[in-house]
């Protein structure tokens, strides 16, 4: 099955984003298709690279950028979302002039036609959040 | 991209408050660039989304209620309010906001695109929908 997951709250605060990665791994190790995982709202800030939990705690951010390396997956953040969280990469920086890009590995920034488009590829759009 | 699917945006949030309920009004407005079958689903503190008559001019938020009024010029078919959600906070359709619909190509019109369902049309026209966004 090709599959879409949209990422609605931040990470650790809610286990949302646990609940979303651990969906996401088990879809891909089973054979399934993720076409994409799409971060809104507070989700864009699952795709911080300065995010520094204490050494004991599952990291995150990192646990996602494995995931996205292991399958070549789309790791998408909204950028009306990120813009107003300050999530930056490159282009953001050049375009908003910002002294710093904090994006991780793996992560892009897109618009919201990247959820849409998803939810109409895909067979399921998989929603994580309250 | 051709195929066109029954999208449901599902609003639960209250309007104000946290901003679930702005940022899903972006998803609907983007959206309506893909040409989509659009309903929209108001319930629980969603309800309030519809309400007319609000102001924020002392609360320094954007008040996104004229953006709902035209709605209906960005592809949604039909705004659902669910009657029990409705009922639980005092509330009835004369509370709520009118949205017209025109369909330019038919020339098809409809004054109100805003309608009260019970929770058994609520499950219905979920069960139907193809994709929900919430």
């Amino acid at each position: 099955m090709k599959l879409a997951v949209q990422v609605n709250e931040g990470p650790y605060q809610h286990q949302a984003t646990d609940s979303a990665y651990h969906f996401t791994k088990a879809a891909l190790e089973k054979g399934h298709e993720v076409f994409r995982v799409f971060f809104y709202h507070d989700g864009v800030l699952n795709g911080t690279r300065l995010t520094t939990p204490p050494q004991d705690d599952r990291n995150i951010v990192n646990r996602w950028v494995e995931l996205g390396e292991k399958y070549d997956l789309d790791l998408v953040l909204c950028v009306a979302a990120a813009q107003r969280r300050g999530l930056v990469d490159d282009g953001e920086a050049e375009r908003n002039g910002k002294d710093a890009t904090n994006i991780a590995p793996r992560f892009r920034i897109s618009g919201l036609g990247q959820l849409i488009e998803a939810a109409i590829q895909s067979d399921r759009l998989v929603v994580f959040g309250d | 991209m051709s195929e066109v699917k029954k999208f449901m945006y599902l609003n639960r949030r209250a309007p104000y408050g946290t901003i679930y309920a702005w940022e899903s009004l972006e998803v609907i407005l983007i959206g309506a660039a893909f040409d989509q079958e659009v309903s929209l689903m108001c319930m629980d503190d969603g309800v309030y989304q519809l309400v007319k008559g609000s102001d924020t001019s002392e609360s320094d938020m954007k008040n996104f209620m004229p953006t709902f009024r035209t709605l209906g010029d960005y592809g949604v078919r039909h705004m659902y309010v669910d009657k029990d959600s409705l009922e639980a906070r005092g509330l009835t359709q004369d509370d709520l906001i009118e949205v017209a619909w025109e369909d330019y190509e038919t020339e098809e019109e409809v004054d109100n695109i805003v309608e009260i369902v019970d929770a058994d049309q609520v499950a219905k026209l979920m069960a139907e929908s193809e994709v929900v966004f919430s």
